[in-house]
């Protein structure tokens, strides 16, 4: 797999690299005379703003050691390692070959561990306290940046907490939700409801919840509901964990509650993503996730 | 131009760009205590978006390099030039443009940043029309300064010269070609480049930088003033040869070792480290230089409390020189990226090399642009030497401590495979260390107020100075 788009830059790579590091080095010992011819003076001889000179003692020895040292260095690594264009380097090392081997040996250190765990079962599992205890580090190393530490997420992230699931609370589906993750979308209603009728529906959808709203504007907002919103709300507006449609005859706001948040839902849509984790999370990691997640809102253990 | 203002030094560019290195420098790091404050009390926004975090950050950064340190850098090097080449600055109105246009960059940077209009590059966050107007006064920047060099009555142009000439034409180079971009709407631009060369032709810029913005232009500061102050000459001419072409050719590779690790691929990883390693000699050969300088006079030192700035600075230099090409090998880096290590180190430069070798200057400067004998104070010098001193080493300390804490705890594996802490663990850990960090700060800041009085007490009692320019002393080879 070159990263060139054709030979001659490859070449043109690993040449300007070497001559430019051994030019340092001619460089260096051009220099490096050990007496500079200057007669009997020991500055320059020249003199600016008065009283500015210059000695012209030579260059310090250790120092250019240090030089030559940095340089040989450099060669002696641009032989084991890329650098040089294509070349891969004696020692065969890529960042993509380290990560691969870090990986396989931590797979077979670790991986025992985890075979146990995989194939037991999620319900079993959510009662272990040693499977608990991994699956909760896992947690606050993956999900607690949008679900928070306690799993009780916030303003557009869902609390896992409670017993109310978008998606389905069974192992199953927490487990599909976890490895493949979701994508769930309302549509912008506002082009078709239009300004008032959105201010209706969402009177409507706040009285289902037994929340103050205008009775009149209820009434005008149930039948636009029934028209626009119950194919996936569900007639009677208790959602729909297929599509990921939330239950909103509940008092549980993903994206805020009250009437200014549920006009803006209802006018602009949302987009909300839980992104997939089968290809950061082995198998057996998900699981015990899985069971971490259901141990929240579970029946008591 | 009259012929008569021919025969004195333009020292108003000077006084100018002077003045404002205070002014900047106080507005800068006062910026950076609070963001520094903000990290241990995250309330300190008060809500207000202009003043989170995010925003302020950048002002902070842009406040203390461009308008600190750039000012520094104007002032020196327009005093400079002038007088190792005898002659005066060339275009009086080219230089006062530099002056009122570099000024209304940095109201621009001021204006816009906590707006949140920015590009998101480090260090070069300004957006396109900002980035025009820095072109154009970093053009007539050059051609005033290499118009001086042209004028000049003395053969041989100082070493100090060479270094602010190596910065001012790379620093043109390096803002062009990164600001590459189109524009979608008055303030608001795309990157002319995508994904991986994005991020590689921004650390190219952002190293470099770091090499020419804050370590060449510097050097030129540390060639006139260690051996002006410290009345010796420079320690090696043919030592200053080798240092500066090694060092001006090596800077350019070593952009790589900011993206050691991620998709940028692995050869070009692996030239970029091994440049920040080959670039240790050539920078320590000016710490050399500015250090050796004082051979023979060390009891200075004792004495003279601008000198302490000046060798001390070099001293810092010398430190994150080391500490840098260390930090740019990938094992190294692999457990000091992204930790508050890199931001000690920064700081190290920052407030060690760039802060104390600027402050020194201006203490030698200002009284000879108002017709001084010397600072309204002598002893409040070293008053600011010793607080700035001490917030430096807390500062950096207590940075390098939590950077390496962080990167351990980061990559601490438990029994069962699991990562040992969470990221927040790592943060909650960092607390003290943000204090001791807080505390350095305001030290350092409460240096710059004791030179912000100093100096107007010397403005105050002082005159603008009109020099005359001397006539060059002749080689006696």
């Amino acid at each position: 797999m070159s990263e060139f788009s054709s030979g001659f830059w490859d070449l043109y790579i690993a040449v300007v690299s070497v001559v430019s590091i051994v030019a340092c080095a001619v460089f260096l010992k051009l220099q490096s005379a050990r007496r500079v011819s200057t007669g009997s003076i020991e500055t320059t001889g020249h003199t600016w703003d008065e009283d500015l000179g210059e000695y012209n003692n030579p260059l310090p020895r250790w120092w250019m050691w240090l030089f030559y040292i940095t340089i040989a260095f450099s060669l002696a690594y641009l032989a084991l390692y890329p650098g040089l264009g294509s070349y891969q380097g004696l020692w065969q090392w890529s960042q993509v070959k380290q990560l691969e081997e870090e990986t396989a040996r931590a797979d077979k250190r670790f991986g025992p561990i985890y075979e146990k765990f995989a194939r037991q079962d999620v319900a079993e599992l959510a009662k272990s306290r040693e499977a608990l205890a991994i699956g909760q580090k896992l947690f606050l190393n993956t999900c607690a940046g949008c679900h928070a530490s306690d799993g009780g997420g916030s303003r557009g992230f869902p609390n896992l907490t409670d017993r109310d699931w978008l998606w389905g609370g069974e192992p199953a589906a927490i487990k599909a939700t976890i490895a493949e993750g979701r994508t769930g979308v309302m549509p912008p209603f506002g082009p078709v409801l239009g300004e008032q009728g959105a201010k209706d529906v969402a009177h409507y959808v706040l009285s289902l919840s037994g929340a103050a709203a205008d009775s009149i504007r209820v009434a005008r907002g149930k039948d636009l509901f029934a028209e626009n919103c119950a194919a996936c709300h569900g007639a009677e507006a208790k959602g729909n964990p297929a599509l990921g449609a939330p239950d909103l005859s509940d008092k549980i706001w993903l994206h805020g509650s009250g009437e200014a948040a549920i006009v803006e839902t209802i006018t602009k849509g949302r987009t909300n993503q839980m992104p997939a984790h089968k290809e950061l999370l082995s198998e057996a990691k998900i699981q015990l996730l899985t069971a971490y997640v259901y141990s929240l809102s579970a029946p008591p253990r | 131009m009259q012929t008569g203002t021919e025969s004195t030094y333009n020292y108003k560019v000077v006084r100018q760009f002077t003045i404002m290195t205070v002014v900047w420098g106080v507005v800068g790091m006062l910026v950076g205590v609070v963001i520094a404050a903000q990290l241990i009390w995250p309330e300190l926004d008060f809500g207000i978006p202009w003043l989170s975090y995010g925003r302020l950050r950048p002002l902070h950064t842009n406040a203390v390099i461009f308008a600190f340190g750039g000012s520094a850098l104007f002032a020196a090097s327009y005093y400079v030039v002038q007088r190792t080449c005898h002659a005066r600055i060339f275009s009086d109105w080219l230089a006062a443009f530099t002056f009122w246009g570099w000024q209304a960059v940095i109201v621009a940077a001021a204006l816009t940043l906590p707006l949140g209009i920015t590009t998101s590059k480090e260090y070069a966050e300004l957006e396109w029309p900002i980035d025009i107007l820095i072109a154009l006064v970093w053009i007539a920047y050059a051609v005033v300064f290499f118009g001086t060099i042209w004028k000049r009555k003395v053969e041989h142009i100082y070493v100090a010269n060479w270094f602010f000439g190596a910065f001012i034409l790379t620093v043109a180079l390096l803002h062009i070609v990164n600001s590459a971009a189109v524009p979608a709407t008055f303030w608001k631009s795309y990157s002319a480049y995508a994904g991986v060369q994005d991020a590689m032709v921004q650390w190219w810029y952002g190293h470099n930088a770091v090499g020419f913005f804050l370590t060449a232009g510097f050097l030129g500061m540390m060639y006139y003033f260690i051996p002006k102050q410290a009345g010796r000459p420079i320690y090696s001419y043919r030592l200053s040869v080798v240092h500066f072409w090694a060092l001006i050719f090596t800077y350019m590779w070593a952009g790589p070792h900011h993206l050691h690790y991620t998709a940028l691929p692995d050869w070009t990883q692996s030239l970029g480290m091994v440049f920040s390693l080959i670039l240790l000699a050539p920078s320590w050969g000016g710490m050399i230089n500015g250090i050796m300088t004082l051979s023979g006079a060390w009891h200075k030192l004792r004495e003279d409390p601008i000198l302490k700035f000046l060798i001390v600075s070099v001293s810092f230099y010398g430190m994150s020189t080391f500490e840098g090409p260390m930090m740019s090998i990938k094992t190294v880096n692999a457990l000091s990226h992204y930790t508050d290590w890199t931001i000690g180190h920064v700081h190290s430069g920052a407030l060690g090399w760039v802060g104390l070798v600027s402050m020194g200057s201006v203490y030698y400067l200002l009284p000879r642009l108002f017709g001084r004998a010397e600072m309204h104070s002598v002893p409040l010098i070293n008053v600011h030497f010793w607080i700035a001193t001490v917030g430096i080493v807390l500062y950096i300390a207590a940075m390098w401590i939590a950077g390496v804490m962080q990167g351990l705890m980061w990559r601490a594996v438990s029994e069962d495979g699991s990562l040992t802490y969470t990221f927040v663990e790592s943060v909650k850990a960092t607390y003290p260390f943000y204090v001791i960090r807080l505390l350095g700060g305001l030290l350092y800041l409460g240096g710059m107020l004791v030179m912000a009085y100093n100096v107007a007490r010397t403005v105050a009692a002082g005159r603008a100075e009109e020099a005359l320019i001397p006539a060059p002393r002749l080689a006696h080879a």
